[in-house]
């Protein structure tokens, strides 16, 4: 059912890809002009000059601790990425490519896992073993249960049993490679569009965490969206604070997205016809 | 009994010193240590992380939910089922269920339907495909906290653009009661996701073989005709996926609702828009009343559990009636 698009079709995705843009942008306004901005009628469209002026009292706020949440934010998600990228390939791999007792019991726990809110359903006894651990208050807390993901261990199994060839891996075998060495030489190598996708996916969900952080962080060594809540539930009506908080912890993530727009889109649109 | 190749195995480490070319001559029986063993080793990472920070904390909670826990820790004592049996009198839960229900219902139905028609016009011979494609992406990237924050001043009552477009300026609250502050909370949510579970519908409507159309079309059929005896049916899969996705999403909903009450997990003055997780939390981490948050914890995993069922029930006969 191809057909060519009508000029009502066109209208109503312009439409739909401008709501979508709208609220980001008038995030943007907001962030460069002064707190007039949200009474005046009709509301401006244009940004204006005040960034600066509200990056400056943005720094000032001191009990949100903007900068330090960013910074620990962009260690947080780095961190998580790396972690969910090696150890998702590594088992994906296996999963995937070699042969062992168990394999499809322990892939389908794998699946079971995915489908459980652990973030929600296990908050308590999680801050239990944080605070026993001591860990409660420091980014190891957000850091350390984060390191796997079912859907990361998933989706590179997928990937993997169709973009490295068996041949490929008895030939190594043949030539001597030890699991390690096949695995580093030929399937890390093939892996690459998926391991793209899984790490901007895991980037961007650890950078936009909250419940967690904010059950067991404190508001003097938080990430950036605790930051941001703060800035919210405290100075709920200076605006330009809030957006300009808010602006500062999207750019990371337009800029991401902009660059690799395009192996997002097909890595979601790829994974859905293999779901 | 391991090796030590495989013990010592340093996963993302650079590859032993000895190249392709150069093969190391190993002994029969590391090879076969590591062809059984090396595949262990390599999921087993995952397993141990999963089992500490992941099936633990599930098993804990029931084992919690059975205690009067309260923070201080040294004072807890057995009660069995009581907090549940506290739990199926207690109003406010009752209240959380129903407002969770509400923005669920109120932001599911419309989001799907909404990325079925988006999917749909995004099928057809476009120019800037990619652009328009990453448009309604583009909300997903936002994080969920700039989209309440965004929000909640679009929503104001004095000066917010919902408002002033309804001409509402200074009167309507939209915090105040139940079904505006579930309509505010659930545009939220579908601002973020329609644009994704579009782009999982169109996925799915590009593959659907397109001889299907031909033969219908030479039969007669019309466009409209094709896209509900043909699509829709074919689509079934995605559009089973996209609800239990949305439904585990949907009913554990807390940063929206909370950030939409300037992080009040209340819910506002009456618990207007209190959710399941937003009393978990309030119970858990204002109150430290463990015990009883666990007990929360576990009915909403129950909630989840029943509610996909029924989606999955109904999203299966899609197709079936015609």
């Amino acid at each position: 059912m191809i057909n060519r698009a009508t000029w009502m079709t066109k209208v109503t995705l312009v439409v739909a890809v401008l709501l979508s843009a709208f609220p980001i942008y008038w995030m943007f306004i907001v962030a460069t002009r002064g707190n007039d901005v949200v009474s005046s009628v009709p509301p401006p469209i244009l940004p204006g000059g005040m960034f600066g002026d509200n990056l400056q009292r943005l720094s000032d706020t001191e009990d949100a601790h903007f900068w330090l949440g960013l910074g620990n934010s962009a260690i947080v998600a780095t961190t998580v990425t790396l972690s969910v990228v090696v150890f998702s390939s590594l088992a994906g791999f296996a999963f995937a490519k070699l042969r062992f007792k168990g394999r499809n019991a322990l892939l389908l726990v794998v699946l079971l896992t995915m489908m459980v809110p652990i973030q929600q359903m296990g908050i308590i006894p999680l801050y239990m073993l944080m605070v026993k651990l001591g860990w409660a208050g420091d980014l190891k807390s957000v850091i350390v249960p984060f390191l796997v993901n079912g859907f990361g261990v998933f989706l590179i199994r997928q990937y993997a049993a169709q973009a490295v060839p068996d041949e490929l891996i008895e030939a190594a075998r043949v030539d001597g490679c030890s699991t390690l060495r096949i695995y580093w030489s030929v399937v890390l190598p093939a892996l690459r569009p998926a391991i793209a996708v899984l790490a901007l996916f895991t980037f961007m969900q650890t950078w936009n965490e909250f419940i967690w952080p904010l059950a067991v962080l404190t508001p003097d060594n938080p990430t950036v969206q605790l930051s941001i809540s703060r800035l919210n539930s405290t100075y709920f009506n200076d605006y330009t604070l809030m957006f300009t908080g808010t602006a500062l912890a999207t750019v990371p993530l337009i800029v991401i997205f902009v660059l690799f727009g395009r192996q997002i889109i097909g890595g979601i649109m790829e994974g859905a016809v293999k779901a | 009994m391991n090796s030590v190749r495989t013990r010592s195995a340093p996963p993302p480490k650079a590859p032993p010193a000895a190249g392709l070319s150069a093969r190391p001559v190993r002994s029969s029986l590391a090879t076969w240590l590591d062809i059984k063993a090396a595949p262990y080793a390599l999921v087993s990472p995952y397993f141990l992380l999963f089992a500490v920070f992941g099936f633990f904390p599930l098993l804990f909670t029931f084992w919690v939910s059975l205690h009067d826990w309260e923070l201080a820790g040294s004072d807890r004592e057995f009660i069995g089922f009581e907090n549940y049996s506290e739990l199926v009198k207690d109003a406010d839960f009752w209240n959380s269920v129903y407002n969770t229900l509400g923005m669920f219902v109120l932001s599911t139905i419309p989001q799907i339907l909404g990325a079925l028609f988006l999917a749909n016009l995004l099928n057809k011979k476009l120019r800037f495909r990619l652009v328009m494609r990453m448009g309604i992406l583009l909300p997903l990237v936002t994080s969920i906290v700039a989209v309440s924050v965004v929000f909640s001043q679009l929503y104001a009552r004095d000066y917010g653009f919902v408002n002033w477009i309804l001409g509402k300026e200074g009167t309507l609250d939209w915090t105040a009661d139940k079904w505006s502050s579930w309509t505010a909370v659930a545009t939220m949510v579908d601002w973020r996701w329609t644009g994704y579970n579009a782009l999982i519908f169109l996925a799915a409507m590009q593959s659907i073989p397109g001889d299907l159309y031909e033969a219908a079309s030479i039969d007669g059929a019309t466009t409209r005709r094709m896209f509900w005896s043909i699509t829709i049916p074919m689509l079934k899969p995605a559009i089973v996926f996209v609800t239990i996705i949305s439904t585990i999403g949907g009913l554990s909903l807390f940063t929206e609702p909370t950030l939409f009450n300037n992080g009040d997990v209340g819910g506002g003055s009456l618990s207007q828009s209190q959710t399941i997780a937003m009393y978990m939390y309030e119970r858990g981490f204002r109150d430290f009343d463990f015990g009883y948050a666990s007990a929360v914890a576990w009915m909403l995993f129950l909630l989840i559990l029943i509610v996909s069922v029924i989606s999955f029930l109904l999203t299966r006969r899609i197709g079936g009636a015609k």
